[in-house]
């Protein structure tokens, strides 16, 4: 069982950081496949969130295919996915090592090529001037 | 969210001799949502509050409430919501047991187990008096009459104001819970929007005695931004987007505004905008001065 935890200073969507605590509960080893996740109405009660909120994140990791709901019983960690093929990121990564080398040329520094990925990665990327 | 409306208004309007109290107020409050009702004091909040549950005749307009009219269907209407007034008034002189007694009593639908088991949980002793009780304790009772009526709205009139941190937290707690537990529909109102954006997911603005804000608090959030840049006339941007506030200093013009889809002028720095900063920003705009009655579909259903 994972315990959420909210930062409201953060930005991110509240049902967002549900979302990326159990990914990362997951990646880390903590939550494992047929472990139960806290029903709605406890993490209401610990966090003092909206019930909607939980239970929109509860979706979304549905709809990733990283839990399962069962109706009237709860929400479970599913089955791990395969795993995404190595020759499919070694690929992805040199095509990011070259990007990485032409900001560079161009005179970009670290920290503004960290934000232009974050940027780039987020996935409400509607703000970015087009 | 389901798409029905708990509530219903068009162009609701009560007037005071010669003062409006609320004006022009058409609105919708999706079924099972929980809707913040925010601005500052006097802007009409009770006002509407009122006008939902038959307290006063509405002087304009209609007002429509789990699809029934709280004045004409009181009768069956008032069993199906509960109404926790500012300041939770309660019988002082009354134990907490006489309380339960009374609403048991006058409440035709009521979950008298539920109501023990609130009491029990909140460890108050029953034979206590009302009167004897700390502030978030009298609210906590309150709300268990409240609930114990198992209404399908809920609507609570700035309840937190008096509270302090500790009791807030665990008062609003308390109805998430019955929230989650329910389905009902919750209508909060309050000034202090920084402690209702986890508890809400719709929110309302009530300036002026106007509505202007209204809708889902992500879709609210997702469409304001916070845009600079070098400094000019908010003219173009405005003829796509709203322009809700504008600063300029001798080189910079900051504008906040609700975006039509995307901004694509490059001039422009985006930034996001927190909720509470998006509902000052509309607290502090007068309607009527400028580009608002332009914008006149902002009053638009959640």
């Amino acid at each position: 069982m994972i315990e959420f935890h909210l930062d409201s200073r953060s930005g991110v969507p509240a049902y967002l950081q549900l979302v990326q605590q159990v990914r990362q509960a997951i990646r880390l080893g903590i939550l494992r496949p047929g472990d139960q996740l806290p029903t709605v109405k406890e993490v209401v009660a610990t966090l003092t969130i909206n019930p909607n909120t939980v239970l929109h994140a509860y979706r979304q990791l549905d709809l990733e295919g990283l839990t399962e709901g069962r109706r009237g019983v709860g929400t479970f960690v599913a089955e791990s996915r395969p795993a995404i093929p190595a020759s499919d990121l070694r690929s992805l990564r040199t095509t990011l090592d070259r990007w990485v080398a032409r900001a560079r040329e161009a005179g970009v520094d670290e920290d503004t090529i960290a934000a232009l990925f974050a940027e780039a990665i987020r996935p409400d990327s509607v703000s970015r001037v087009a | 969210m389901s798409e029905q409306a708990a509530v219903r208004t068009d162009g609701l309007g009560k007037r005071y001799g010669s003062t409006w109290a609320l004006r022009d107020c058409t609105l919708e409050i999706p079924a099972g949502s929980v809707t913040a009702l925010v601005g500052p004091n006097g802007a009409g909040k009770t006002t509407l509050l009122h006008l939902l549950i038959g307290l006063g005749k509405p002087s304009a307009g209609r007002v429509e409430v789990l699809g029934l009219s709280p004045r004409r269907d009181a009768a069956v209407l008032l069993p199906r919501l509960s109404f926790v007034a500012q300041d939770h008034p309660l019988y002082r002189g009354l134990s907490i047991a006489d309380t339960l007694k009374l609403a048991r009593k006058l409440n035709p639908s009521w979950d008298e187990e539920r109501a023990q088991a609130r009491i029990e949980r909140l460890g108050l002793d029953p034979h206590r008096k009302v009167s004897k009780l700390s502030g978030g304790q009298q609210a906590q009772v309150a709300l268990t009459l409240a609930l114990s009526k198992e209404p399908e709205l809920l609507l609570l009139d700035e309840p937190v104001a008096s509270l302090d941190p500790l009791a807030r937290r665990e008062f609003l707690g308390a109805v998430l819970e019955a929230v989650a537990d329910t389905q009902m529909t919750v209508v909060i109102s309050s000034h202090i929007v920084s402690e209702l954006e986890r508890v809400c997911d719709h929110l309302i603005t009530l300036v002026d005695s106007r509505a202007q804000l209204a809708g889902s608090i992500a879709e609210i959030v997702a469409s304001h931004r916070l845009l600079t840049g070098p400094r000019s006339d908010a003219a173009s941007v405005a003829r796509v987007h709203q322009v809700i506030r504008e600063s300029h200093t001798e080189r910079q013009t900051t504008l906040l505004v609700r975006a039509n889809g995307h901004v694509y002028d490059s001039c422009w720095e985006q930034h996001e905008v927190d909720l509470e900063e998006i509902v000052l920003a509309y607290l502090g705009y007068r309607p009527g001065a400028n580009r608002w009655e332009a914008g006149a579909e902002e009053v638009v259903p959640v």
